[in-house]
C-alpha cells in the first residue's frame, strides 16, 4: 500500500469521525424502524400528545435558530451594514441547513412522509394556519438555497452563473426576509387554535410575536455563539476580513440582541398584564415560568449589555449560549412542557429514546453537512478571484 | 389581583389600566436602558 493511501485512512479516523460515524449507523437503523414500524414503534406519542420533540426541538427550536440568515442578510443588504458582510454567508448556510433539518425532521413526524407534496398538489386548504407554515418551509428552503448559491457556484467555478445569482441577492433578501416574518410568526399562530390546552401564562394571542421577536434573539445569539464555534474550529480557513471583523461582528450582535431581549421582556410582562394572569406566577408553572422570564430573557439581555459596554467579547459568546439555550426551553416549554399541563402526569408525554436518537442523528447530519461546506467552499474566506466581494 | 369581574367591560378597564402604566414605566426604562447600552460608544 502507498503512502497516499495510509495517510489518508489515518486522516479519515479522527474523534470526529468516529462519534458522528457512530451515530449516523444508529440512526439509519433507527430510521429503518420508524418507516417499517410506524410512529409507535419509535415514539411515545399518542391521541393526547400528538406531538413531542421532533415538532418541539427539530422544528420549533430548529427553525428559531436558523433565524440568523435573515437577520444577518435584514441588516446588510437592506439596512446597509456592510460592516457585518464577513457573517452573512455562514448565517445564510446555517439557515438552509436549518431548513433543510426541519424538512428531514417532518418526514420522520407526519405519519405519511410520501404525502409531504399534498399541500401544494392536491389540496391546500388556505384557510389553515398549518398552510402558511407548510408553504413557508420549501420556499424559504428554495430562498436560502438561492442565497447561498454564489459560495457553491464560485467553488465549482461556474463564474456566470454566480453573477446572475448576485444581481438578484437584494431581491432574494427581501423575500427572504418577508416569507421568514411570516413563516416565524406562523409557528406562534399554531399555537392559537389551542388556548385550552397550553398553559395560561405561556399562550397568548401575541404568541405570533413573540415567535417572530424571539427568532430574531435566535438569530443574533446563534451568529455570535456559531462564529464563536467557527473561530475555535476553522481559524485556518478564515481570510484576514473575518478575523478582522469577528470582534465587531460579536459586538454589533451582542448590542442588537440585548435590545430586543428587553423589548421582549417588556411585552412578556404586558402579556400577562392583558390576560390577567399575575395569580398563575405563584404556582409550579409560575415559578418555572419566571425561571425561563428572568434566566433566559432579564440575564442575557443584562450580561449582554454589560458585555458590549465593557467590550468583554468572552462574556458576550458565553451569553450566546445562555440565550440560544433560553429558546430552547421556551420552545420546549410552549410545545411539551406547558402543552396539555391539565392533563395527568400518567398521561403526560416524555420522549421515547429512539425520539431523541434520532433528533441526535439529525443535528449530526446538519454538523457533517456544515463541516463539509464550510472546509471546501469560500464561506469563510473570500475567494481569490471575487475580490469585489467584499 | 384575585377580585370578581362581573363583566367585560371591567376585566377589560383593570387590564388595559394596568397595561399603560406598565407601557408608560418600559418607555422611560428603554431610554434608560439604552443610554446604558450605548454609553461608553463615543469612547472608540
Amino acid at each position: 500500500m502507498s503512502k497516499d493511501a495510509t495517510a489518508a485512512r489515518e486522516s479519515l479516523i479522527t474523534p470526529f469521525n468516529i462519534i458522528t460515524g457512530a451515530i449516523v449507523i444508529i440512526g439509519l437503523y433507527l430510521t429503518y424502524l420508524r418507516f417499517t414500524g410506524g410512529l409507535a414503534a419509535v415514539t411515545n406519542l399518542s391521541d393526547n400528545n400528538p406531538w413531542g420533540i421532533w415538532v418541539g426541538f427539530d422544528v420549533f427550536v430548529g427553525i428559531a435558530l436558523a433565524a440568523g440568515g435573515y437577520v444577518t442578510t435584514a441588516a446588510v443588504y437592506l439596512f446597509g451594514m456592510k460592516q457585518y458582510r464577513s457573517a452573512v454567508r455562514s448565517a445564510i448556510l446555517t439557515g438552509f441547513l436549518g431548513y433543510a433539518l426541519v424538512v428531514l425532521a417532518l418526514s420522520y413526524d407526519v405519519g405519511r412522509a410520501w404525502r409531504l407534496p399534498y399541500p401544494y398538489l392536491v389540496q391546500a386548504g388556505t384557510t389553515s394556519v398549518l398552510f402558511i407554515v407548510g408553504i413557508h418551509v420549501p420556499l424559504y428552503l428554495l430562498v436560502t438555497f438561492m442565497e447561498f448559491s454564489p459560495a457553491a457556484l464560485e467553488w465549482l467555478g461556474l463564474r456566470r452563473a454566480r453573477n446572475i445569482i448576485t444581481k438578484f441577492m437584494v431581491l432574494l433578501t427581501i423575500l427572504g426576509v418577508i416569507l421568514s416574518t411570516v413563516h416565524q410568526s406562523a409557528i406562534g399562530g399554531l399555537i392559537l387554535i389551542a388556548p385550552s390546552k397550553l398553559h395560561p401564562l405561556w399562550y397568548s394571542p401575541y404568541l405570533p410575536i413573540y415567535f417572530f421577536i424571539t427568532s430574531i434573539i435566535a438569530g443574533l445569539s446563534m451568529v455570535i455563539f456559531e462564529s464563536t464555534l467557527t473561530h475555535h474550529y476553522f481559524k485556518h480557513k478564515m481570510d484576514e476580513t473575518h478575523l478582522a471583523e469577528k470582534n465587531f461582528v460579536t459586538l454589533g450582535f451582542g448590542k442588537a440582541a440585548s435590545f430586543v431581549l428587553a423589548g421582549y421582556f417588556v411585552i412578556k410582562v404586558i402579556g400577562i398584564a392583558v390576560g390577567n394572569n399575575w395569580h398563575y406566577l405563584t404556582t409550579g408553572y409560575g415559578l418555572w415560568y419566571l425561571v425561563e422570564l428572568l434566566g433566559f430573557v432579564t440575564l442575557p439581555c443584562f450580561l449582554y449589555a454589560v458585555g458590549v459596554r465593557n467590550k468583554n467579547l468572552k462574556l458576550i459568546n458565553w451569553t450566546s449560549v445562555l440565550a440560544v439555550l433560553g429558546i430552547i426551553i421556551n420552545r420546549f416549554n410552549i410545545a411539551i412542557i406547558a402543552f396539555n399541563w391539565h392533563l395527568p402526569s400518567s398521561k403526560r408525554y416524555f420522549p421515547h429514546w429512539m425520539e431523541i436518537g434520532i433528533s441526535v442523528f439529525i443535528v449530526t447530519i446538519g454538523l457533517i453537512a456544515f463541516r463539509f461546506i464550510v472546509t471546501r467552499m469560500p464561506v469563510l474566506y473570500q475567494h481569490p478571484d471575487y475580490p469585489e466581494e467584499h | 389581583m384575585d377580585g370578581v369581574f362581573y363583566t367585560l367591560h371591567d376585566f377589560m378597564t383593570h387590564t388595559k389600566n394596568i397595561s399603560y402604566i406598565l407601557m408608560a414605566v418600559s418607555l422611560i426604562g428603554f431610554a434608560g436602558f439604552w443610554c446604558f447600552l450605548v454609553g461608553r460608544d463615543e469612547d472608540d
